[in-house]
């Protein structure tokens, strides 16, 4: 058993070091994902630019920063259910049911019942992970620059597609970030280009003041125009009893809403707000119209929670294996792997086994403390909720500052940093995407230089990107991808329609 | 009237020439590939403008704009970020952070004893956090005091 003797490899990695950052990890992404406004990706990018600082080596920051996506993704049920307010955008199909189910006097129930799925879809998504990863990775060494190019191509439509409303806002949003990659030295040449003469832009824009900016500040902009509203708790938590009959109910919902929301996390681009979406819509069919659900039913909360951190595990496969995230976190997760210098792709399974394996130790670690914190203690992150936001966001944007100031120490990357949350609240007032930016920044040297190297190969003939089948059928993928969402966008639409 | 997709737009069409020209002058290497260093630039800053024109023609409903008062509080808000980008290095990070915290706190909701306690506990409960917890090298003060 090839997984097994990894496996173990991956735990041997882990050290009481390690495991304590990953109880530290999943408190910290629990909060973060209950607290409105704040989702897996702002929070992990705020904490990045923190890791950091203190100096944390590859294996540790990773298990530390996938615990608090994990996390974040259990966490954002908590708010759905009580508030009627998602914590993360992937919780929204949990409001549908759980915020009934919470006005019958059934929040505990329901926080229980989709801890539970959170669990069951975060564990079997963790072995799915395991499973394939390596095969795909496989697959991934058969990937020449061509490939990668379309690859890259095809992360861009697919995740735009699904971002935006418009096409031509997404298409526009991968521009952006993949303009500002440009600027800095020209990996091939070792030539300055686009800095206009300014020095502070030799280095080119890191991408962690960008994500930061987009993310975290533009929130505080957010939240300053909406004056902190809609953010008191709605339902009383009272007693929290573990109700086995309807988690046994349950039970086939969410075996199914994990296997959807993992092949969903797949699919680049598609992440966990899809995932738990299907997942809903799948279950709803299933129990048809005499099921309840949207009446505030134990399957309803199942099926979504199942699907969303399934999703989650799920997304991380394209990212490990090819370097091409599968979601907006996962975009925020490559950002780390590659300020630590670790490439991802096939090479990082040969070439870096115990960073590989020590993540997937440390994921199904992660999930038994997660487990833990979101079912007995549930009531110290419902306890979380009750912080103002007047004193969070402040808090937030604190954070961010001394985070990027200690990486950079420069005024200019915090400057930037201000610059990147206008321009991410204006686009996002304008309903342009920002995680295409954050990927073409992230991904813009490497598709050039797919690009560059490709033309070296074949001496500048451009048939030479659609020579081999794999890349053939990742261009179709890729124009399929930015063409079908104009047609879909009707059924995709629906969960709104259901929360209006 | 005119939507804002339209003034986007075109705002979008002139950075997008203006990166095209700036891309067209990077000066060619002695370590020349077919590609070089201008195509990919210029074929992005292709794309976008095309993206631009598509919103000049094709707009978008009008998004939902704040009020006067909340553009007023965001824009105070920026010009305390830069202050505060500026000033964490030669004035150290208890006073600023605290000021620029408690500012940040009242245009979010407008409670000014609220806001100043906020300003204060959070400079010094971050500054505990991470100086003690996580060891960042932070400066207290402004150096001139301590010397």
């Amino acid at each position: 058993m090839d997984i097994l003797a990894n496996l173990a490899t991956g735990f041997s990695v882990l050290t009481w070091f390690t495991l304590s950052l990953a109880v530290i990890g999943c408190f910290l992404g629990t909060i973060i994902g209950a607290l409105p406004g704040l989702g897996p990706s702002n929070g992990v990018a705020i904490l990045i630019p923190v890791t950091f600082s203190i100096g944390l080596d590859a294996t540790a920051a990773l298990v530390l920063m996938t615990s608090v996506y994990y996390g974040a993704m259990y966490g954002g049920r908590i708010s759905s259910i009580l508030l009627n307010i998602p914590g993360d955008e992937p919780a929204l199909m949990t409001t549908l049911d759980g915020y009934p189910m919470a006005k019958q006097g059934r929040a505990g129930d329901a926080l229980v019942i989709s801890g539970v799925a959170s669990f069951v879809g975060a564990l079997l998504a963790t072995i799915g992970l395991m499973l394939l990863a390596p095969l795909l990775a496989r697959v991934a060494y058969l990937f020449g620059p061509a490939e990668y190019f379309a690859l890259y191509l095809l992360a861009f439509s697919t995740l735009g597609g699904i971002a935006s409303n418009n096409q031509a806002k997404a298409a526009l949003a991968s521009c952006i970030g993949l303009g500002i990659a440009m600027i800095g030295l020209d990996n091939t040449t070792g030539m300055p280009r686009l800095t206009f003469g300014n020095l502070h832009l030799m280095d080119g824009v890191d991408f962690l003041v960008a994500i930061v900016g987009l993310f975290a500040v533009a929130e505080v902009f957010f939240f300053i125009e909406s004056h902190g509203k809609g953010s008191s708790i709605g339902v009383k938590l009272e007693k929290v009893t573990v109700p086995v009959k309807d988690i046994l109910k349950s039970g086939w919902t969410m075996l199914r809403a994990s296997l959807v929301g993992f092949i969903a996390g797949i699919l680049p681009g598609a992440g966990a707000s899809l995932g738990s979406f299907l997942a809903y819509m799948s279950e709803k069919s299933i129990a048809g119209p005499t099921g309840g659900f949207g009446t505030g039913v134990p399957r309803g909360v199942a099926a979504p929670e199942a699907g969303n951190n399934a999703a989650a595990g799920g997304a991380l496969v394209p990212m490990l294996t090819l370097g091409v995230p599968g979601s907006g976190t996962t975009a925020v997760l490559l950002a780390l792997l590659m300020t630590l210098n670790i490439t991802p792709g096939p090479t990082l399974f040969t070439d870096r086994p115990d960073v590989v394996w020590g993540l997937m130790a440390s994921l199904l670690i992660a999930n038994f403390v997660l487990l833990a914190m979101n079912v007995p203690m549930v009531k110290i992150f419902v306890r979380v909720l009750q912080v103002p936001p007047a004193v969070l966001l402040p808090g937030v944007c604190m954070v961010s500052f001394v985070g990027i100031f200690s990486l950079s120490g420069s005024y200019f990357d915090l400057l930037l940093m201000v610059g990147f949350g206008i321009m991410g609240y204006v686009l996002r007032k304008l309903d342009v995407p920002t995680v295409p930016i954050i990927l073409g920044i992230l991904l813009g040297n490497h598709m050039e230089d797919a690009l560059r190297r490709g033309m070296v190969l074949s001496d500048g003939d451009w048939t030479y990107l659609f020579s081999s089948p794999i890349s053939v059928g990742l261009w179709i993928a890729a124009v399929a991808g930015f063409v079908a969402p104009m047609f879909l966008r009707r059924i995709l639409r629906k969960p709104q329609a259901i929360t209006d | 009237m005119i939507r804002s997709d339209r003034i986007f737009g075109l705002v979008v069409i002139v950075v997008a020439l203006g990166y095209i020209l700036s891309a067209m002058q990077i000066q060619a290497s002695f370590l020349s590939d077919p590609v070089g260093s201008k195509t990919f630039p210029i074929l992005i800053g292709a794309v976008a403008a095309l993206c631009g024109l598509v919103m000049v023609l094709r707009p978008d409903p009008e998004p939902d704009w704040p009020g006067i008062g909340s553009f007023i509080a965001i824009g105070i808000s920026v010009v305390v970020l830069v202050a505060y980008a500026y000033s964490l290095k030669p004035m150290g990070f208890l006073i600023p952070t605290a000021i620029a915290a408690g500012i940040l706190s009242y245009q979010i909701s407008p409670r000014p004893v609220f806001a100043a306690l906020s300003g204060i506990g959070l400079s010094v409960g971050l500054f505990l956090l991470f100086k003690y917890a996580l060891d960042l090298g932070l400066v207290p003060f402004p150096k001139s005091w301590t010397a």
